[in-house]
């Protein structure tokens, strides 16, 4: 048994490939963090007013509130004035028109990580906008998506071509007093993508935002703001990866959802930060704010999510389910591995009247991988026949990682339906050898068993996608489930 | 073509196997049978490859190859097929695919083309009908959800979509009723080939009226104690366990075992 212990602990082991650096000239402001930092940021994106001032209540606010400790990760003290809050691509000052104005080294680190930006060249059916250390550098398809009403591009840009879109729903769902990481990106965000869709639209193709973070020492504070108009449908995607560094990185970003009557938004991550090296050297830490409101009726909100990099991540993808018979889900997959820490999981408030809510979490921990579900459901007075159901499976790989769930349940009507389903089981000797005996390599075999394992949450992953967060879980932990 | 000699193992310090001898030739079928705790089923786990088990002494060779030093997919590659006593659920992998994925294992590990999911759906469908497994168990996942009967049909299945060289089943009859009993004695059947062995491990001689084999041995205190032919069983099925004891050839006990 213990020499099948280490093979597995073998097999987990997988450098990252995504790790190298591209050399750009940037524009970086000097690390620190102050009220002319944040001004000096708004006037380099030409803001309005509104948009400074909202910055600096922000800043304002966030001095007087201190970072939260109740999340199940260990880590040391970050010194907020260590750290750059803007970082852009030195070509890029003037927002290049079009693809051709790009600096071709970054083109170049597209099509390394397998993100063609040349639209010919484009996986049939998505619409990229790519995310340079926080700056929107390339946005495809958008003629396309303009003829048909449908806004999709950097949020910089939707400030200055779009300011009353922006100032009507920005901190509508994710407020600038939320909690210590989304108010320190209302102050210093530097970029992201905006999206809206016009009533009664369905988005011809899959929207998605691919985030490389390349500068050092820089933090990362991209703010995503997705409004899904009455009727209308849209499935958005973001991937992320960073080069190999031996310090740790900040990553706070904020995404904001809203889904009116009858609006569905399908929401899906595959991050891939850089997690830090063996020993645990190294890494991103992932501090995301993530929250979806179905304010209309009838609305929908999908959050799907395969957390695979950071050495930390922190994060909670949410609904807010307001609007009567709306509808929120949540599927999950979270991989930590070597001495990655993940505190993860979601929150589900309903409010509106027969709301309902999924959850299924799925947490894979191997190496020396700390792996939390955390999970709120809320019922509120108001949402008579309620319904959640939540179910949260961990996997062990080895015997040096750790699963832990915090289910969170709080009902106030009693017409409320509130499931909830745990189990936690090591990725079997008996199902390796199993699979062994009928002739399938090992390898094949605990990728095998680890997609199985997630079937549920990758089904829900748009069809290029899912096999790519396949290959990505077979990667990080070099076969140890498929 | 399997050749067992003095074969000694041990599991958690505690020897199990105490110098077990046993032949199988090509296009035999051989009955293990014994008391609970005789060592059968460490046997069957020992030559699927199962590192639980220590092999302290002895030698197992398989077609003239050391078979202990090979992995369980060497082992599975060579044609050495294991039917469990207690069957593993797979959740979320459809017994299609792991089927799939185990008989292109072999056939790439013997240089044959792998099959397409076309080819491969047509010979699962038709071997489904052939051996009685119900098409539908082929979309669900592994073993889940499946009664114990419906796991053993399924092992047979297994058995009967990878063909292999030397099947052991382990104890594939046990908790069967006699409908299902049949089904997989007729499995067994018509696994039979004169290029083929089976080492059909079993508790009660029941399974025997339906599978006649060219050897009976019982195995007792890890080792075989008798061996004979059918009607070895039978004499067993009348006088129980107990007579064996009583008969049991004295062989000296072996340092360390």
């Amino acid at each position: 048994m213990a020499s099948q212990t280490k093979d597995l602990e073998k097999l987990v082991q997988q450098e990252y490939k995504w790790g190298w650096e591209t050399l750009v000239e940037a524009d970086t402001i000097p690390p620190g963090l102050n009220e002319d930092v944040i001004r000096v940021i708004s006037v380099k994106k030409n803001e309005p007013q509104w948009m400074l001032e909202w910055r600096l209540k922000a800043y304002r606010y966030w001095q007087t509130i201190k970072e939260p400790t109740w999340a199940n990760v260990h880590y040391g003290p970050i010194d907020y004035q260590a750290i750059a809050y803007y970082s852009a691509p030195r070509s890029n000052q003037d927002r290049p028109q079009s693809l051709e104005e790009v600096d071709p080294e970054i083109l170049r680190t597209y099509e390394k990580l397998g993100i063609p930006l040349r639209e010919q060249e484009q996986l049939a059916g998505v619409a990229v906008d790519a995310v340079f250390d926080s700056v929107s550098v390339a946005t495809t398809f958008k003629k396309k998506l303009e003829e048909m009403g449908i806004i999709f591009c950097s949020f910089s840009e939707a400030v200055q071509e779009h300011p009353e879109l922006v100032q009507k729903w920005l901190g509508s769902v994710v407020p600038y007093t939320d909690n210590f990481f989304a108010t320190l990106n209302a102050a210093v965000f530097s970029d992201g993508s905006f999206v809206y869709i016009p009533k009664g639209v369905r988005c011809p193709m899959e929207l998605s935002t691919y985030f490389r973070i390349n500068a050092q020492n820089t933090g990362q504070f991209e703010r995503t703001l997705i409004v899904a108009d009455e009727g209308s449908y849209v499935s958005y995607l973001e991937g992320c990866t960073a080069p190999m560094r031996d310090t740790n990185q900040l990553h706070a970003a904020v995404v904001e959802l809203v889904a009116l009557d009858s609006a569905q938004i399908r929401y899906a991550t595959v991050q891939n930060w850089y997690p830090g090296d063996k020993e645990g050297k190294g890494g991103i830490y992932n501090f995301v704010t993530k929250r979806g409101k179905c304010q209309g009726k009838n609305s929908k909100i999908s959050w799907t999510q395969v957390e695979t990099g950071s050495a930390i991540t922190w994060k909670y993808p949410g609904c807010i389910l307001q609007g009567d018979n709306s509808v929120g889900e949540f599927y999950s997959v979270a991989l930590t591995n070597n001495y990655q820490q993940a505190d993860t999981g979601t929150k589900m408030i309903h409010i509106g009247k027969n709301t309902r809510s999924t959850i299924i979490s799925k947490g894979i921990s191997a190496g020396h991988g700390q792996n939390s579900y955390r999970g709120k459901v809320q019922v509120l007075k108001s949402a008579r026949g309620a319904r959640n159901f939540s179910q949260c499976d961990s996997l062990l790989i080895g015997d040096k990682c750790g699963a832990h769930t915090f289910p969170y349940l709080e009902v106030r009507n009693p017409t409320a339906q509130v499931e909830h389903e745990a189990t936690t089981s090591k990725i079997g000797e008996d199902q390796l050898f199993y699979c062994q005996q009928r002739g399938i390599p090992k390898e094949d075999a605990i990728t095998m068993i680890i997609n199985g394992f997630c079937k549920q949450v990758l089904a829900e992953l748009p069809m290029e996608f899912a096999v790519e967060a396949q290959k990505l879980l077979g990667v990080s932990l070099e076969g140890s489930v498929g | 073509m399997l050749t067992i000699k003095n074969l000694h193992a041990r599991a958690e310090g505690k020897g199990i196997l105490r110098g077990v001898d046993l032949e199988i030739r090509k296009g035999e079928v051989h009955a293990l049978m014994g008391p609970n705790g005789s060592g059968k089923s460490t046997l069957a786990q020992v030559l699927a490859g199962r590192d639980v088990y220590e092999v302290s002494q002895g030698e197992v060779l398989y077609d003239g190859r050391n078979l202990l030093e090979m992995t369980p997919e060497e082992r599975a590659h060579a044609g050495l097929f294991m039917a469990f006593q207690y069957p593993v659920e797979i959740p979320g992998v459809s017994n299609l695919y792991f089927l799939r994925s185990a008989l292109n294992s072999l056939r790439k590990a013997r240089g044959q083309p792998e099959l397409d999911a076309m080819d491969f759906l047509h010979i699962a469908k038709q071997k489904a009908r052939e051996f009685g497994l119900d098409e539908s168990l082929l979309k669900r996942s592994v073993n889940q959800g499946f009664s114990g009967g419906e796991k053993k049909r399924n092992e047979v299945y297994q058995m009967a979509v990878l063909e292999p060289r030397l099947a052991i089943l382990d104890e594939t009859d046990s908790g069967l009723d006699i409908d299902a009993l049949k089904i997989v004695a007729n499995g067994v059947n018509a696994l039979r080939h004169p290029d083929r062995a089976i080492l059909l491990i079993t508790h009660y001689q029941r399974v025997l009226n339906y599978v006649t084999p060219d050897y009976v041995h019982v195995l007792y205190n890890g080792r075989i104690a008798r061996s004979g032919d059918k009607n070895l069983a039978l004499h067993l099925e009348e006088q129980g366990y107990a007579w064996v004891e009583g008969q049991a050839p004295e062989r000296p006990q072996v340092a360390g075992s």
